[in-house]
């Protein structure tokens, strides 16, 4: 499959500076980050919004994984690691440690074929973790992210067991030399959040920025982005589509 | 029939004492259990982020679902209006609340934040059905208060049948609220039944019918009180009815998950190869659990107290272990992300998650247990709760 993703990503990128531009007159927070911030991905910022602004569900933000490229998930993996401050438990076991991606290897019994690929929050549009939560804390924002406010988890975990694609941790010690951008508390679950903190910013989440072009970020509500492009041309499937919880992480290869 | 007289258990004696030294203990040792897990974290349990629920869960739900069953004596006084149960129907009410309280101190002392508990009790997602179970249990001590207060204070004796009907209901939705609780997680096939439902329902009658036995019986002896045979038979032997019922439903839930292909997987893990799980299935819940219990009570054996006690606390441990092999096999069993492949990943993904519960999460369970008889005992020493006699020419309405 030979799909232009690079140059899908340049017409998105003349939009968005074309965009900015417009937004640099009107003093907005997100032309301010591109100019001093030079070679920052920036995405599609039609729907671009300052951080005073309400997060709106006009936007739908989403990410297209090509299984089919030659790519090592695991730079994703260290991607994650280090932009949100991971891996720093010193008393945990392994399968009490927190991993927000992990890098599922599938095969087919039958045909031997195999592949590998990233799995992480799906970010659904019916996600069962926030329907189970009984405080709220695991809640998706209107443009689609879905996260946990750790001011408001309480561990009680029951997102954990309602989650189809296991994506969750829960956090199993007290953890020191946090993030800034990814505060983690003993006693509450975590999961991908979709780097909002960098989506805010103006950036691309930081396994995307990390994948070599095979993940590919944006919003699925507007036609025009390189990902609606992408998925209206080669079509994407999601991971346990059958549950119809409509995720926003589309895979292509699968 | 001799007039029936309530009267409280004598506080000032060293058996009192004793057993409220004794309970107080085990549920100090419960709390000094989760301070440990929560100061340090989840870490110092069996607990990982495949077993998400561990053992704390299994003692937990067990004393919750005991408690909704605990009060069926009471249901079958004064809503099935038989005279039999009525001299039972205090005890039935307090033991209720008492096993939901340590069930619910165990659940509140495994969360991750115990001290958020004010979020959960002010912040509300009303789709969840957490949320149901948090209003359910409050709703459940409240009308069981009401209940209880009805049938222990003469003026308001008139309103008994009403409120007995309302803690009815109550406990049928809150013991499908439990349920629920696993009965609806789409993702994990163990759970994915609405059978669970009506199964937890007819598992609280089997447990909190046993422990309101083990209870009755003890007290008594303990106290010097006459019980009779008359009580004693009536419910050894619904006793039974309940355990066949169970093991009914049992059999319905696997029989049903082997027919759809989809569940097959987990009930072959289950019934054939699921190692420990497979091994509590079959020789703990089925036979320890059910079946030698229904030997002992329905033999001429039945006739003997002791065995009525033991049949009654087997019956326990297999309710146990019947909520070990579905709350932690069930996790313990791998989620299908991509049907019919191979996965592997760092994450656990496609393994039969490993599992060990850890002494401060027994010491935790079993502090719930304490819990429930220390409450117990304090509340058959300050109120009316048991009937000074229980002996054949009170309890039997057609003793002469």
């Amino acid at each position: 499959m030979t799909i232009n993703i690079e140059n899908e990503k340049k017409d998105a990128m003349t939009t968005t500076v074309e965009s900015s531009r417009r937004n640099f007159i009107f003093g907005s927070v997100a032309a301010a980050g591109l100019t001093v911030a030079p070679g920052m991905m920036l995405y599609q910022t039609a729907n671009a919004r300052s951080l005073s602004e309400k997060a709106t569900s006009k936007v739908r933000w989403g990410m297209l994984v090509d299984t089919t490229k030659d790519v090592d998930w695991n730079k994703c993996v260290d991607a994650c690691n280090t932009e949100h401050g991971l891996g720093n438990e010193s008393k945990s076991r392994n399968d009490q440690k927190t991993q927000y991606i992990r890098v599922v290897d599938v095969k087919n019994k039958g045909t031997g074929y195999s592949m590998s690929l990233p799995v992480m929050c799906q970010h659904c549009e019916k996600p069962p973790c926030v329907d189970v939560c009984p405080t709220g804390a695991s809640m998706k924002r209107p443009d689609g992210i879905v996260l946990v406010d750790r001011h408001r988890c309480i561990g009680c975990r029951y997102c954990m067991m309602a989650c189809p694609y296991k994506a969750r941790s829960f956090v199993h010690e007290v953890l020191s030399d946090q993030k800034e951008n990814t505060p983690r508390g003993k006693g509450c679950v975590e999961s991908c959040n979709m780097c909002v903190n960098r989506i805010d910013n103006g950036q691309e989440p930081a396994c995307v920025e990390a994948s070599d072009g095979a993940i590919v970020f944006g919003d699925l509500n507007n036609p025009e982005s390189a990902i609606s492009k992408i998925l209206a041309k080669h079509g994407g499937k999601q991971i346990r589509a059958d549950l119809k919880l409509n995720p926003g992480v589309h895979y292509q290869g699968i | 029939m001799k007039k029936l007289h309530f009267l409280e258990v004598e506080g000032n004696t060293k058996g009192f004492f004793t057993f409220l030294g004794l309970f107080g203990l085990i549920s100090l040792i419960g709390i000094l259990a989760a301070y440990y897990m929560e100061h340090n974290g989840h870490w110092v349990t069996g607990m990982n982020n495949q077993i998400i629920w561990g053992t704390p869960h299994v003692f937990a739900i067990f004393l919750i679902v005991a408690a909704s069953g605990a009060l069926n004596v009471a249901s079958i006084s004064s809503v099935f209006a038989k005279t039999a149960y009525k001299p039972l129907a205090r005890l039935s009410g307090i033991l209720a609340i008492s096993l939901l309280s340590g069930g619910l101190v165990v659940l509140l002392l495994d969360l991750g934040r115990p001290d958020r508990l004010i979020v959960a009790m002010t912040q509300f997602n009303f789709v969840s059905i957490f949320t149901w179970n948090i209003l359910l249990y409050t709703g459940f001590m409240g009308i069981v208060g009401v209940y209880l207060w009805t049938m222990m204070d003469r003026p308001y004796n008139k309103l008994t049948k009403k409120a007995g009907m309302a803690a009815f209901i109550w406990r049928l939705v809150l013991t499908t609220g439990t349920g629920s609780i696993f009965g609806f997680l789409i993702a994990r096939e163990a759970y994915d039944s609405a059978l669970l439902a009506p199964m937890f329902i007819i598992m609280s009658f089997s447990f909190g019918l046993a422990f309101f036995l083990l209870f009755l019986m003890g007290s008594y002896k303990y106290t010097q009180r006459d019980l009779g045979d008359y009580i004693v038979n009536r419910l050894k032997n619904l006793l039974g009815v309940f355990v066949a019922a169970v093991l009914y439903f049992v059999l319905v839930y696997h029989l049903t998950n082997l027919y759809s292909a989809d569940h097959r997987g987990i009930t072959q893990f289950i019934l054939t190869n699921g190692g420990i799980y497979t091994f509590l299935f079959w020789v703990v819940q089925i036979v320890l659990g059910s079946l030698v219990p229904l030997f002992l009570l329905y033999s001429p054996m039945g006739k003997n107290r002791t065995m009525i006690g033991l049949a009654s606390g087997l019956i326990i441990l297999g309710g146990m272990a019947q909520l070990y092999v579905i709350i932690i096999g069930g996790q313990a069993y791998p989620m299908t992300l991509f049907p019919g492949m191979e996965v592997s990943s760092s994450f656990f993904d496609g393994v039969v998650a490993s599992y060990a519960p850890s002494l401060p999460e027994v010491l935790l369970g079993l502090g719930g247990v304490g819990v429930t008889l220390l409450l117990m005992t304090v509340a058959i020493a300050a109120l009316k709760f048991l009937p000074a006699s229980l002996a054949d020419e009170v309890a039997d309405p057609h003793a002469k």
